[in-house]
């Protein structure tokens, strides 16, 4: 067993738990966006920052993917921690505004404004779906591609992969997009800060395919001609 | 009989885990691009996930998953080139070529593609092509180094490289000169020696030119195969002392100035030589 301090309480865990499991035992909450049971932990919106370390050594970590370990000061809402993780969800909320998911930690997070243009993309490249195709559903349909700014999600050659059995594991899991799933019933998509009352996804014709490696869509049905 | 070459490539690796680049690498020289098919048959044949192979090649510039022409043209548009003006230099190629960075002209000859720092920041702006080197390139010599792929880039101008120079050196046994001047190679006095290789002994005449791998020889041997050097006043063998960086071959030394070696390796075809400057007596 491994003894820890997070926010002034010990706690002991097992050897190979993560901060974040520690924190969600002890009952201290931490948003995260990339993590879910089940999928391997990457690390990819940083979302679940917690503060480690003292004094000048005192560091920044993504909890979901950090070993507890022997000792640890943690503190997962110190006020440094609550100033990066806003500025995380704001740019977060720059590049995806029209995520549900991330509206609403957004809002639960005091964001009211947004000081970054807002660019609409349709992902913002947590890996999700790509575990969820992997780990979950055993088929490796979809994976990233290219570096840098050019990174993106899809399957190779950008033609239908012949691994991928129209699961819809990758739709389900998405946190850009999960208005896809509620598109019948728009209005029940009520967002909470911005007081966003239409789903934007639904409304922006962009969206039509959005995060959807499925041809045709069994989900939405929506018919697309490429 | 493209994926006859596939096979025999992957029958000779072996594709545990963390080889993929190197077999990237293979793919791509052999194809000078990595062809759609063969990734898809190298997955077939490797159980390497298509999404990882993907992934892998579209990851780094240097794999490419369209053809490309014969000679390769890498802009560097780095933050120390682009302070310089890599910029034009790019926007120059692609005029003059007629093509975008990324695309490769009609007749399959230039590839242009644009790269951020190719390490040699000093020198910007920097251009590559097929692996050679163009410093401070500038404008105005954009044509010149297109002109000059087209004739070849790989054979050297001795007049005006500047990495080519004579050495005068002689015996590092007797210390008499080993230069002959009435035999020329390159236009300099030949570094005269004798070979010895399979019993027969006939003499074998280097340029004096360091840079240059100009040879004359009385009997040609078959490549790949060891001879030794010997020197044609005091006929004792050229000392050996190292190893050729290139094959491991021994490798036979001459001095310069009686302070520093030069040494040259003794495996026909090869090219490794070094020059071991570490004796130079710097008060001298
Ligand atoms: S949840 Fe930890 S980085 Fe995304
Ligand atoms: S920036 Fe061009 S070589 Fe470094």
């Amino acid at each position: 067993m491994i003894n820890l301090t997070i926010n002034g309480l010990d706690v002991s865990v097992e050897e190979g738990a993560t901060i974040l499991e520690a924190a969600r035992f002890l009952g201290f909450p931490i948003p995260t966006l990339c993590h879910r049971e089940g999928l391997s932990p990457a690390g990819a919106c940083r979302l679940c920052v917690v503060e480690i370390g003292q004094g000048q050594n005192a560091k920044l970590v993504s909890s979901c993917t950090y070993p507890a370990e022997e000792g640890l000061n943690v503190r997962t809402a110190s006020v440094r921690v609550i100033k990066a993780r806003k500025m995380i969800l704001e740019l977060l909320l720059a590049s995806c505004p029209q995520s549900k998911k991330i509206q609403d930690l957004a809002s639960a997070y005091q964001i009211r404004q947004q000081r970054f243009k807002q660019e609409y993309d349709d992902c913002i490249l947590c890996g999700l779906c790509v575990r969820m195709c992997e780990e979950q559903m055993m088929a490796k349909a979809i994976g990233f591609r290219g570096r840098g700014e050019n990174r993106s999600i899809g399957t190779p050659f950008d033609v239908q992969s012949d691994v991928c059995r129209f699961c819809g594991g990758c739709m389900y899991i998405c946190p850009a997009c999960q208005l896809r799933c509620t598109y019948s019933e728009p209005e029940k998509a009520i967002c909470g800060g911005c007081a966003n009352l239409s789903p934007p996804c639904i409304e922006k014709e962009q969206y039509d395919d959005m995060m959807c490696y499925m041809k045709p869509c069994v989900a939405c049905e929506i018919v697309k001609d490429k | 009989m493209e994926n006859n070459n596939l096979m025999t490539l992957l029958e000779k690796t072996d594709m545990a885990k963390g080889r993929l680049i190197s077999v990237l690498e293979k793919i791509q020289t052999m194809y000078g691009y990595l062809p759609e098919d063969v990734l898809r048959t190298l997955s077939d044949k490797t159980g390497h996930s298509l999404v990882d192979i993907y992934g892998v090649a579209t990851f780094y510039r240097a794999f490419s998953l369209k053809p490309r022409g014969k000679h390769l043209v890498l802009v560097c548009l780095g933050t120390a080139c682009h302070v310089r003006g890599a910029r034009k230099i790019a926007e120059e190629f692609q005029q003059l070529l007629g093509i975008n960075a990324g695309e490769t002209t009609p007749d399959k000859e230039f590839t242009i593609e644009t790269v951020n720092c190719l390490g040699a920041c000093a020198l910007g702006p920097t251009v590559v092509v097929d692996g050679h080197y163009f410093s401070h390139v500038t404008v105005k010599k954009v044509r010149g180094i297109i002109n000059k792929t087209l004739e070849g880039l790989d054979t050297i101008d001795i007049k005006t490289d500047k990495r080519i120079f004579p050495v005068k050196v002689c015996c590092s046994v007797c210390r008499q000169s080993l230069l002959d001047s009435s035999y020329l190679i390159d236009g300099y006095p030949s570094i005269h020696l004798n070979r010895a290789y399979n019993g027969k002994r006939g003499w074998f005449r280097l340029s004096s030119l360091y840079g240059s791998f100009n040879s004359a020889s009385e009997f040609e041997i078959s490549p790949d195969s060891l001879y030794s050097l010997y020197c044609p006043h005091c006929k004792k063998e050229l000392l050996e002392v190292s190893q050729c960086p290139e094959c491991n071959a021994p490798m036979a030394s001459m001095l310069i100035k009686n302070e520093c070696t030069i040494e040259v390796c003794t495996r026909s075809g090869c090219r490794g030589h070094m020059m071991n400057l570490n004796q130079i007596n710097i008060t001298e």
